[in-house]
């Protein structure tokens, strides 16, 4: 048992990319809970993204996904840019108008 | 244990550690470059899936561009010198809960399922395969995302000008 483990250890294969993407997306979604700056807010997302494109990617080289996988991958990276370009202009916005970048003072929604 | 091994034990743990900096830092600018450290991490574990394209774009754009865009994010929106940079926490216990029941439960399935793995293929590059799969079967989906880009800038620029413009002319 204790050799299989061992050995298990010794050649990195599918499943130790997964569990390294699986600990960045637990990461991700602390950064994002915990946080009040939404700059921090930001870089969790930004986490979760590149977990899931870890994920991708590892599938395409273990699995008959091949090339498709790192397809997907390229797509989530522009899609990250623009999301990036994006919110960072929101909050700008945002602190323009409410002198803060504190997500839980902007509560003008609650009524 | 060969180089390969040796290589991947080393970048996740710069991967997964410089992350954890990042969620658990006070001060915002340490996060960002803690960041920094943790995309050139995943870089490489690209790097070592061999994926040289996505490795080259991941350090182009992530490190080169995203990271830059936060960090001037960042100088943009605080508030002078009395705050200095800190980051206050909040819901922290929920939040701790639901991560470490999440990673739990993913690393549990992950390990547990019997993935239908092939042998992997010897490449010694992506680019040209890339490219011909880019201009043949992802043609539409590359040119909506040339579309979109071009959206989001304009989007990204219109809505950081008009409205500090609006407080201009007001004072």
């Amino acid at each position: 048992m204790e050799l299989m483990i061992m050995q298990w250890l010794a050649e990195p294969g599918l499943v130790h990319f997964l569990v390294v993407s699986a600990l960045l997306l637990s990461l991700g979604i602390m950064a994002v809970l915990t946080r009040r700056n939404v700059i921090m807010v930001l870089m969790g997302v930004e986490l979760i993204l590149n977990s899931a494109n870890i994920n991708l990617i590892a599938f395409s080289r273990y699995t008959s996904l091949s090339l498709e996988g790192q397809m997907i991958g390229l797509f989530v990276i522009i899609i990250a840019a623009a999301e990036a370009a994006v919110a960072l202009a929101i909050v700008l916005n945002m602190y323009n108008r409410f002198n803060t970048v504190n997500l839980d003072e902007i509560d003008s929604l609650k009524g | 244990m060969d180089l390969t091994a040796i290589v991947f034990y080393l970048f996740a743990i710069v991967t997964v550690g410089a992350a954890g900096i990042m969620v658990f830092s006070k001060n915002i600018v340490h996060s960002a470059f803690a960041l920094m450290f943790s995309l050139a991490g995943v870089a490489v574990l690209y790097v070592l899936l061999y994926a040289d394209f996505i490795a080259a774009t991941q350090l182009l754009v992530y490190v080169g561009g995203i990271l830059i865009l936060i960090l001037f994010g960042m100088m943009l929106t605080e508030q002078g010198f009395t705050q200095e940079f800190k980051a206050v926490t909040v819901n922290i216990l929920p939040a701790s809960l639901l991560a470490a029941v999440a990673a739990v439960l993913l690393v549990y399935s992950y390990v547990t399922t019997s993935w239908q793995m092939i042998t992997p293929e010897e490449r010694s590059e992506t680019v040209y395969d890339l490219g011909i799969l880019l201009m043949s079967d992802y043609i539409l989906p590359f040119i909506i995302a040339g579309v979109l880009l071009l959206i989001a800038i304009i989007g990204a620029i219109l809505m950081s000008t008009r409205l500090t413009a609006i407080k201009n002319q007001e004072q």
